[in-house]
Protein backbone atom coordinates (compact mmCIF):
# COMPACT_ATOMS: atom_id res chain seq x y z
CA UNK A 1 0.00 0.00 0.00
CA UNK A 2 1.23 3.42 -0.81
CA UNK A 3 2.10 5.58 2.16
CA UNK A 4 -0.69 7.63 3.70
CA UNK A 5 1.79 10.45 4.22
CA UNK A 6 2.75 12.98 1.59
CA UNK A 7 5.42 15.46 2.59
CA UNK A 8 7.11 18.37 0.92
CA UNK A 9 10.11 19.75 2.79
CA UNK A 10 11.92 22.64 1.17
CA UNK A 11 15.15 24.18 2.45
CA UNK A 12 15.71 27.89 1.92
CA UNK A 13 19.27 27.67 3.28
CA UNK A 14 18.59 28.75 6.85
CA UNK A 15 15.18 27.21 7.42
CA UNK A 16 13.18 24.26 6.15
CA UNK A 17 9.47 24.59 5.42
CA UNK A 18 7.50 21.38 5.84
CA UNK A 19 4.04 20.69 4.47
CA UNK A 20 2.37 17.37 5.16
CA UNK A 21 -0.86 15.88 3.87
CA UNK A 22 -2.07 12.61 5.36
CA UNK A 23 -4.85 10.31 4.21
CA UNK A 24 -7.02 9.53 7.22
CA UNK A 25 -10.80 9.64 7.84
CA UNK A 26 -10.39 11.64 11.11
CA UNK A 27 -13.82 10.53 12.34
CA UNK A 28 -14.66 12.53 15.45
CA UNK A 29 -17.20 10.10 16.90
CA UNK A 30 -19.96 12.75 16.79
CA UNK A 31 -21.16 12.21 13.24
CA UNK A 32 -23.97 9.85 12.24
CA UNK A 33 -24.00 7.86 9.02
CA UNK A 34 -26.93 7.69 6.55
CA UNK A 35 -28.64 5.05 8.75
CA UNK A 36 -28.49 7.35 11.75
CA UNK A 37 -25.81 5.32 13.49
CA UNK A 38 -22.84 7.01 15.10
CA UNK A 39 -19.60 6.58 13.19
CA UNK A 40 -17.10 5.53 15.90
CA UNK A 41 -14.14 7.81 16.57
CA UNK A 42 -11.13 7.11 14.39
CA UNK A 43 -8.53 9.83 14.26
CA UNK A 44 -4.77 10.38 14.36
CA UNK A 45 -3.63 11.25 17.88
CA UNK A 46 0.01 11.98 17.39
CA UNK A 47 2.09 13.00 14.39
CA UNK A 48 5.85 13.36 14.79
CA UNK A 49 8.51 14.93 12.58
CA UNK A 50 12.13 14.01 13.28
CA UNK A 51 15.25 15.55 11.77
CA UNK A 52 18.83 14.61 12.64
CA UNK A 53 17.77 12.45 15.59
CA UNK A 54 15.52 14.96 17.30
CA UNK A 55 11.86 15.92 17.09
CA UNK A 56 11.33 19.19 15.25
CA UNK A 57 7.53 19.15 15.52
CA UNK A 58 4.97 17.06 17.38
CA UNK A 59 1.23 17.34 16.73
CA UNK A 60 -1.36 16.07 19.22
CA UNK A 61 -4.66 15.83 17.43
CA UNK A 62 -8.27 15.28 18.40
CA UNK A 63 -11.27 14.39 16.23
CA UNK A 64 -11.71 18.08 15.36
CA UNK A 65 -8.92 18.05 12.80
CA UNK A 66 -10.27 17.90 9.24
CA UNK A 67 -10.35 14.68 7.22
CA UNK A 68 -7.12 14.07 5.30
CA UNK A 69 -5.27 16.48 7.59
CA UNK A 70 -2.82 19.12 6.43
CA UNK A 71 -0.20 20.85 8.51
CA UNK A 72 2.58 23.33 7.76
CA UNK A 73 5.51 24.45 9.91
CA UNK A 74 9.10 25.68 9.57
CA UNK A 75 12.25 24.79 11.46
CA UNK A 76 15.76 26.23 11.51
CA UNK A 77 18.42 24.08 9.86
CA UNK A 78 17.95 21.19 7.48
CA UNK A 79 19.95 20.89 4.27
CA UNK A 80 18.95 19.70 0.85
CA UNK A 81 19.19 15.89 0.85
CA UNK A 82 18.72 15.56 4.63
CA UNK A 83 16.17 13.03 5.79
CA UNK A 84 12.98 13.93 7.62
CA UNK A 85 11.18 11.08 9.38
CA UNK A 86 7.43 11.36 9.76
CA UNK A 87 5.20 8.99 11.70
CA UNK A 88 1.66 8.93 13.09
CA UNK A 89 -0.39 6.80 15.44
CA UNK A 90 -4.20 6.86 15.66
CA UNK A 91 -6.68 6.10 18.46
CA UNK A 92 -7.00 2.48 17.27
CA UNK A 93 -3.25 1.93 17.49
CA UNK A 94 -2.68 1.96 13.72
CA UNK A 95 0.53 3.63 12.57
CA UNK A 96 2.31 4.70 9.43
CA UNK A 97 5.72 6.20 8.82
CA UNK A 98 7.74 7.56 5.95
CA UNK A 99 11.02 9.28 5.27
CA UNK A 100 11.22 12.34 3.04
CA UNK A 101 14.26 14.04 1.57
CA UNK A 102 14.55 17.78 2.08
CA UNK A 103 14.56 19.54 -1.30
CA UNK B 1 55.76 40.78 14.35
CA UNK B 2 52.82 42.60 15.77
CA UNK B 3 50.68 40.97 13.09
CA UNK B 4 51.75 37.48 14.11
CA UNK B 5 51.28 38.29 17.77
CA UNK B 6 47.84 39.63 17.05
CA UNK B 7 46.72 36.63 15.00
CA UNK B 8 48.08 34.20 17.60
CA UNK B 9 46.04 35.95 20.28
CA UNK B 10 43.07 35.98 17.98
CA UNK B 11 43.41 32.26 17.38
CA UNK B 12 43.57 31.61 21.10
CA UNK B 13 40.42 33.62 21.60
CA UNK B 14 38.69 31.78 18.78
CA UNK B 15 39.73 28.41 20.17
CA UNK B 16 38.43 29.48 23.53
CA UNK B 17 35.12 30.47 21.97
CA UNK B 18 35.01 27.17 20.11
CA UNK B 19 35.55 25.23 23.30
CA UNK B 20 32.76 27.12 25.02
CA UNK B 21 30.47 26.45 22.06
CA UNK B 22 31.31 22.73 22.19
CA UNK B 23 30.64 22.56 25.90
CA UNK B 24 27.34 24.29 25.26
CA UNK B 25 26.41 21.77 22.58
CA UNK B 26 27.59 18.88 24.71
CA UNK B 27 24.99 19.69 27.31
CA UNK B 28 22.07 19.72 24.93
CA UNK B 29 21.71 15.97 24.21
CA UNK B 30 21.29 15.27 27.91
CA UNK B 31 18.58 17.89 28.34
CA UNK B 32 16.60 17.25 25.15
CA UNK B 33 15.65 13.56 25.65
CA UNK B 34 14.59 14.23 29.24
CA UNK B 35 12.25 16.99 28.08
CA UNK B 36 10.99 14.95 25.14
CA UNK B 37 10.22 11.98 27.37
CA UNK B 38 8.28 14.15 29.78
CA UNK B 39 6.26 15.76 26.99
CA UNK B 40 5.70 12.86 24.63
CA UNK B 41 2.49 11.65 26.21
CA UNK B 42 -0.75 12.26 24.35
CA UNK B 43 -2.89 14.66 26.47
CA UNK B 44 -5.92 12.37 26.67
CA UNK B 45 -7.83 14.36 29.32
CA UNK B 46 -7.50 17.66 27.46
CA UNK B 47 -9.02 16.05 24.36
CA UNK B 48 -12.03 14.90 26.40
CA UNK B 49 -12.84 18.30 27.93
CA UNK B 50 -16.02 19.89 26.58
CA UNK B 51 -15.26 23.56 27.19
CA UNK B 52 -12.19 25.48 26.10
CA UNK B 53 -11.48 26.61 29.68
CA UNK B 54 -11.40 22.99 30.92
CA UNK B 55 -9.27 21.93 27.95
CA UNK B 56 -6.71 24.69 28.54
CA UNK B 57 -6.60 23.84 32.24
CA UNK B 58 -6.14 20.11 31.50
CA UNK B 59 -3.44 20.83 28.95
CA UNK B 60 -1.44 23.55 30.69
CA UNK B 61 -2.75 23.81 34.25
CA UNK B 62 -3.16 27.58 33.98
CA UNK B 63 -5.17 30.24 32.18
CA UNK B 64 -4.29 32.32 29.12
CA UNK B 65 -4.30 36.09 28.74
CA UNK B 66 -5.18 37.72 25.40
CA UNK B 67 -2.19 39.08 23.49
CA UNK B 68 -1.96 41.07 20.26
CA UNK B 69 1.35 39.34 19.63
CA UNK B 70 -0.57 36.20 18.67
CA UNK B 71 -1.74 36.61 15.09
CA UNK B 72 -4.45 34.29 13.83
CA UNK B 73 -5.37 33.93 10.19
CA UNK B 74 -8.86 32.45 9.83
CA UNK B 75 -11.75 33.21 7.45
CA UNK B 76 -14.64 35.52 8.52
CA UNK B 77 -17.06 33.09 6.94
CA UNK B 78 -16.38 29.41 6.36
CA UNK B 79 -18.56 27.92 3.66
CA UNK B 80 -17.64 24.41 4.72
CA UNK B 81 -17.29 23.76 8.44
CA UNK B 82 -15.58 20.44 7.71
CA UNK B 83 -12.48 22.20 6.39
CA UNK B 84 -11.64 25.56 7.92
CA UNK B 85 -8.05 26.70 7.28
CA UNK B 86 -6.56 28.36 10.34
CA UNK B 87 -2.99 29.56 10.72
CA UNK B 88 -1.19 31.25 13.56
CA UNK B 89 2.08 33.03 13.96
CA UNK B 90 3.54 34.98 16.86
CA UNK B 91 6.37 37.37 17.64
CA UNK B 92 6.58 36.01 21.21
CA UNK B 93 9.94 34.47 22.18
CA UNK B 94 10.58 31.01 23.66
CA UNK B 95 7.41 29.45 22.30
CA UNK B 96 7.03 25.81 23.40
CA UNK B 97 3.52 24.98 22.27
CA UNK B 98 0.59 26.22 20.16
CA UNK B 99 -2.98 24.93 20.54
CA UNK B 100 -6.20 25.40 18.54
CA UNK B 101 -9.65 25.33 20.17
CA UNK B 102 -13.23 25.81 18.94
CA UNK B 103 -15.69 26.91 21.66
CA UNK B 104 -18.83 25.40 20.12
CA UNK B 105 -17.38 22.02 19.11
CA UNK B 106 -18.43 18.99 21.20
CA UNK B 107 -14.76 18.68 22.17
CA UNK B 108 -13.19 22.14 22.34
CA UNK B 109 -9.54 21.20 21.83
CA UNK B 110 -8.77 20.47 18.19
CA UNK B 111 -4.99 20.31 17.98
CA UNK B 112 -1.97 21.01 20.13
CA UNK B 113 1.49 21.39 18.63
CA UNK B 114 4.79 21.14 20.49
CA UNK B 115 7.38 23.60 19.27
CA UNK B 116 10.91 22.48 20.21
CA UNK B 117 13.77 25.01 20.27
CA UNK B 118 14.76 25.79 16.66
CA UNK B 119 11.25 25.42 15.27
CA UNK B 120 9.51 28.66 14.31
CA UNK B 121 6.32 29.62 16.23
CA UNK B 122 4.11 29.41 13.17
CA UNK B 123 1.61 26.67 12.27
CA UNK B 124 -1.06 26.24 9.62
CA UNK B 125 -3.69 23.49 9.68
CA UNK B 126 -7.31 22.71 8.78
CA UNK B 127 -9.95 22.19 11.43
CA UNK B 128 -13.61 21.15 11.69
CA UNK B 129 -16.27 23.46 13.08
CA UNK B 130 -19.72 22.18 14.11
CA UNK B 131 -21.24 25.67 13.76
CA UNK B 132 -20.38 29.36 13.98
CA UNK B 133 -18.03 29.77 16.91
CA UNK B 134 -15.09 31.48 18.46
CA UNK B 135 -11.79 29.99 17.38
CA UNK B 136 -9.14 30.32 20.06
CA UNK B 137 -5.41 29.97 19.69
CA UNK B 138 -3.26 29.51 22.77
CA UNK B 139 0.50 30.06 22.64
CA UNK B 140 2.74 28.90 25.45
CA UNK B 141 5.82 31.12 25.60
CA UNK B 142 8.36 31.35 28.41
CA UNK B 143 6.05 29.31 30.66
CA UNK B 144 3.09 31.71 30.22
CA UNK B 145 -0.04 31.41 28.10
CA UNK B 146 -1.19 33.95 25.54
CA UNK B 147 -4.30 33.73 23.39
CA UNK B 148 -6.08 35.17 20.37
CA UNK B 149 -9.77 34.86 19.47
CA UNK B 150 -11.67 35.13 16.26
CA UNK B 151 -15.32 34.51 15.50
CA UNK B 152 -15.82 32.40 12.39
CA UNK B 153 -19.26 32.08 10.86
CA UNK B 154 -20.02 28.66 9.44
CA UNK B 155 -22.69 28.30 6.76
CA UNK B 156 -22.53 24.46 6.59
CA UNK B 157 -21.50 22.63 9.77
CA UNK B 158 -18.67 20.13 9.79
CA UNK B 159 -20.06 17.70 12.31
CA UNK B 160 -23.61 17.23 11.07
CA UNK B 161 -22.68 14.49 8.59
Amino acid sequence: MASTIRVRATSSGETTEVQALIQHPMDSGFVKDSKGEIIPPHFIQQLTFEHDGKNVFVADWGGGVSKDPYVKFTFKGGKKGDELKISWVDNKGATDATTAKIQ
Amino acid sequence: MTDVGFSATRRLILQGAGAVALVGLGNLPFVAPALAAANDKYPEAAFKAKSEADAIKALYGKTAEPSDKVKMDAPEIAENGAVVPVAVTTTLADVTSISFLVSENPVALVASYRIPPGTLPSVANRIKMAKSSNVIVVVEAGGKLYSANKEVKVTVGGCGG
